[in-house]
């Protein structure tokens, strides 16, 4: 055997190259370590507390001599609530803008204008948008005369979904072929029924699965929350709890981790156990749409 | 001539309703792009009209003194927009070697593909667990576990004015470390995408010549797909300044001033998260001040982060 | 016609460059190539031709490890290389790449200045001679320093598809490998451009052993001393698959004059491929 071509283990070459593998990988293992020490806890601390009484029960106010403190009942259904109204609100608008700018755009300032605003509103802080809608609906009374409301809230999350739903609205549209376009308007198709009978249903997955991760992400907020939807120890009451506070598990997690007593720390924890689950789902159902998009090209 | 024809275009001339309809679409749509448009322009006007009074009286002196005090109504914003700077660039820097590093190892053959793509899912996953449960679990969990090592830091470098204070709990350390966590996957996911687009020629072309692994990475690979990382950094780094909920949580919320990075610090989205709900007066319009430096902040660093991706991408 | 046999001694042993013995490559479950038995000759060139599936660049790859970078690529069998299997396990393929180069169908040149194409190579090679005489020397010998000369800082990139192509050549040369493999180089280049890289491959006949992979039979006939003629067949996996093999093997005047195979020769009158 040549000697020249063997692998030599102790040169300068293969010293570094093994320096630098071994560098990157323990890289990479801190970067996974959070997650799996997260999940761990979350799965740990949080299992602990699950029981029946948790989903049925109101949390209590906060005091020393709990021994429970309660359930999270309505913070499960205010999540739902609130992150349904957001997207209520920011899927029609945010697919019709992704519409727009995959079909009917034509590159002028307009469009340029709107694909630079999308960008710029994913990076404006949650906060900022809490601070916003405070601003325009809560301060102001603007929707019957009331303030903090799981409106509200639902608004000022639906700012946050917005650019997500119209970029990946944008970019599953213009997956699908022009010439499937060319086609149904060959058959004198009108543009209307070209994008509803057969551009949107081909890009459907991809947007849904933007739909959901937005839909995830915003679930999760808090930030945007905490000044609009406020929170509250009771559950939504029919029709009117559009226009009252309202609890969700995220702002629960963030009042009660602060809180010095134990119970209310314990529930906080709960609650990350059920929002994680939550998000986790979505996202693994997101993540596997899009494979079956990507294995369908 | 043939008269078999049984049916009847009836719609050969278009309706007038079917005219309607194409057209209403049309403009619908263009309504909901421009709800963008108004969004964006109208949360600006929102938070530079709400901070125009504070803009007035406190002038740019508001930007470097740090007395925050609603009862004899003086207001500097310099603590919280330290905090906001300095948790966001260490945070960027730890995270940055970290971030490339992961990427590497996904997108090169230094594991098996199996780990690979396990590497890339956990890290998708690690995007998607809220800020909040974050600020949980290092208040409880990530704090206690770290405070005997910040204590010998202390210890032996105390000397140092950015470990100058003994370590209580919460303060502007814990917070980056918060932010590490959070902005990594930003960073690695950018800049996986962007090693995956490196064309297969020009790997072929440096391994061709008889390139080892790291010098095609090093000299060739990471040179050409540097557009879209560095496009990256910059969005996790606006990420990193406007993140609120992690940070309000372990910082410590303190108005006093001080360098050190385990004193309680501040940043602007933590100070607008403690005091924006209940604030009044002169206070409101100093906060809308603060929100709108944070804007400020975000924009640039996202325009820049646009504008580099554009730029630099032409070469190749 | 299943597998080929192995070919006849046409080469004596001491001047055999590259020799395939009993190889065969698949992609995932695929079957590229099956049952190669090739010897490649020292100091010659040898044109690779064949319609397009039958796995002649896939053959080429598998001189200088190139298929390792795709996943999923397997290869049986032995590839000899003075005197060692490339594929055993103790092989560094770092150190085969640097003596086996090779030349792309696409026009590859870095991102960085023409001089650098050039020096980068060499520097990882430990070259430690003059560089401004080694850019110079192997500019001109992949005929291409005339076009460069007055603009070795300009990018690789600023350059024609035939120069790019000719800087590559150079690229190669300059690691002085033993072997240069070269995969279609013409193949995207205009016809004044295509010409000139043939002189090239003229120039470099005397120095180097060539594997070139052609789909142009003037080419292979202008260039070659000897040309392997390879077929594909297709495999009974209900989906239409295709698997290459070697059809013929000789001097290129013997399989263009009088080739042994029908089937060679239905190819090179233009009956089919």
């Amino acid at each position: 055997m040549n000697q020249d071509l063997i692998y030599k283990k102790s040169i300068k070459r293969n010293i570094i190259e093994f320096l630098l593998n071994t560098i990157a990988i323990t890289f990479t293992f801190i970067v996974v370590l959070p997650l799996v020490l997260v999940l761990f806890y979350v799965l740990i601390k949080g299992g602990e507390q699950l029981n029946f009484a948790l989903f049925t029960q109101l949390p209590e106010p906060p005091g020393d001599d709990l021994l429970s403190a309660g359930g999270i009942g309505n913070a499960i259904l205010g999540t739902i609530i609130v992150t349904t109204i957001a997207s209520i609100i920011a899927i029609p608008i945010g697919v019709g803008g992704g519409i727009y700018l995959a079909e009917y755009a034509k590159g002028g300032s307009f469009s340029k204008f709107i694909r630079f605003g999308t960008n710029i509103l994913s990076g404006i802080p949650s906060i900022i948008a809490g601070v916003f809608i405070y601003g325009t609906i809560v301060s102001t009374k603007i929707i019957f005369g009331s303030s903090f409301s799981s409106l509200a809230g639902g608004m000022a999350l639906s700012i946050l979904m917005l650019p997500t739903i119209i970029k990946t609205t944008d970019e599953g549209l213009k997956l699908v072929s022009d010439n499937l376009r060319k086609g149904a308007l060959c058959v004198g198709a009108s543009k209307f029924t070209t994008i509803t009978s057969i551009t949107l249903p081909t890009a459907f997955r991809p947007i849904v699965t933007g739909i959901l991760l937005a839909v995830a992400r915003a679930a999760g907020e808090t930030a945007p929350l905490i000044f609009t939807a406020l929170f509250s120890f009771y559950w939504p009451q029919g029709s009117e709890s559009f226009l009252e506070p309202i609890a969700s598990l995220s702002v629960l997690i963030y009042n009660f981790a602060l809180e010095p007593y134990k119970a209310q720390n314990e529930l906080a924890w709960a609650a990350s156990f059920i929002l994680i689950i939550l998000l986790l789902f979505l996202n693994l159902l997101a993540r596997y749409l899009n494979k079956l998009t990507i294995q369908n090209k | 001539m043939s008269n078999d024809q049984s049916g009847q275009y009836e719609l050969r001339r278009r309706t007038d309703s079917e005219r309607f309809l194409d057209r209403a679409f049309r403009d619908l749509s263009i309504t909901m792009a421009s709800v963008v448009a108004v969004l964006l322009i109208g949360i600006f006007l929102f938070v530079f009209s709400g901070a125009f009074e504070s803009i007035g009286r406190y002038g740019l002196k508001y930007l470097v003194t740090s007395e925050w005090n609603p009862v004899s109504d003086q207001y500097g914003a310099f603590n919280a927009i330290y905090g906001t700077i300095i948790t966001s660039l260490t945070s960027i820097c730890v995270a940055v070697p970290l971030g490339i590093g992961t990427a590497i190892v996904i997108t090169e053959d230094i594991l098996p593909k199996k780990i690979r793509e396990t590497i890339g899912l956990m890290v998708e996953l690690l995007a998607a667990i809220p800020s909040v449960v974050l600020g949980l679990w290092a208040i409880f969990v990530m704090e206690p576990f770290l405070r005997p090592i910040f204590i010998a830091v202390n210890h032996y470098f105390g000397w140092f004015p950015f470990f100058s204070t003994k370590p209580i709990g919460p303060g502007i350390m814990p917070a980056t470390l918060i932010l590490v966590i959070m902005i990594l996957p930003i960073i690695t996911s950018i800049s996986r995408d962007s090693l995956n687009q490196v064309p297969l020629p020009l790997r072929e072309a440096a391994y061709g010549i008889g390139a080892t692994r790291w010098s095609a990475i090093l000299h060739i690979i990471l040179p050409a797909a540097i557009s879209g990382i560095a496009g990256g950094i910059l969005l996790a780094l606006g990420r990193a300044m406007g993140e609120t909920m992690a940070v309000t949580m372990i910082i410590g919320n303190s108005l006093n001033f001080n360098w050190s990075l385990f004193a309680p610090g501040n940043t602007i989205s933590a100070m607008l998260a403690n005091q924006f709900g209940e604030a009044d007066g002169s206070q409101v319009s100093s906060l809308m001040y603060a929100a709108f430096v944070l804007m400020i902040l975000t924009l640039s660093v996202n325009i820049a982060a646009q504008y580099i991706v554009k730029r630099l991408s032409l070469k190749y | 016609m299943n597998t080929s046999a192995p070919i006849e001694n046409l080469i004596s042993k001491e001047k055999i460059a590259i020799a395939f013995e009993n190889v065969s490559i698949s992609y995932g479950g695929n079957e590229a190539i099956k049952n190669l038995y090739l010897n490649f000759p020292k100091g010659k060139v040898t044109a690779l031709i064949g319609p397009s599936g039958c796995g002649k660049s896939t053959v080429l790859r598998a001189i200088n490890r190139m298929n390792d970078l795709i996943p999923d690529c397997k290869i049986k069998g032995r590839i000899f290389y003075e005197g060692s299997d490339l594929y055993d396990p103790n092989i560094d393929p770092v150190e085969v790449r640097r003596r086996i180069g090779m030349v792309f169908q696409q026009p590859n040149p870095f991102p960085k200045s023409i001089y650098e194409n050039i020096a980068f190579g060499a520097r990882i090679n430990g070259y430690s001679g003059n560089m401004d005489k080694l850019v110079e020397k192997s500019l001109k010998k992949a005929a291409v320093w005339d076009e460069c000369k007055d603009k070795l800082n300009k990018s690789g990139c600023s350059l024609s598809g035939g120069q790019q192509q000719r800087l590559c050549i150079a690229r190669t040369i300059a690691i002085r490998p033993d072997i240069i493999l070269m995969d279609e180089p013409c193949s995207a280049l205009d016809p004044i451009s295509t010409l000139k890289i043939e002189e090239t491959i003229h120039e470099l006949k005397n120095n180097y052993t060539i594997i070139i992979v052609t789909h142009n039979m003037q080419q292979a006939y202008r260039i070659s001393d000897y040309t392997a003629f390879f077929n594909a067949e297709n495999v009974d996996d209900g989906e239409g698959g295709k698997v290459g093999y070697l059809a013929e093997f000789n001097e290129t005047e013997t399989i263009f004059g009088s080739p042994k195979q029908k089937i060679t020769k239905d190819y090179i009158s233009g009956k089919f491929g």
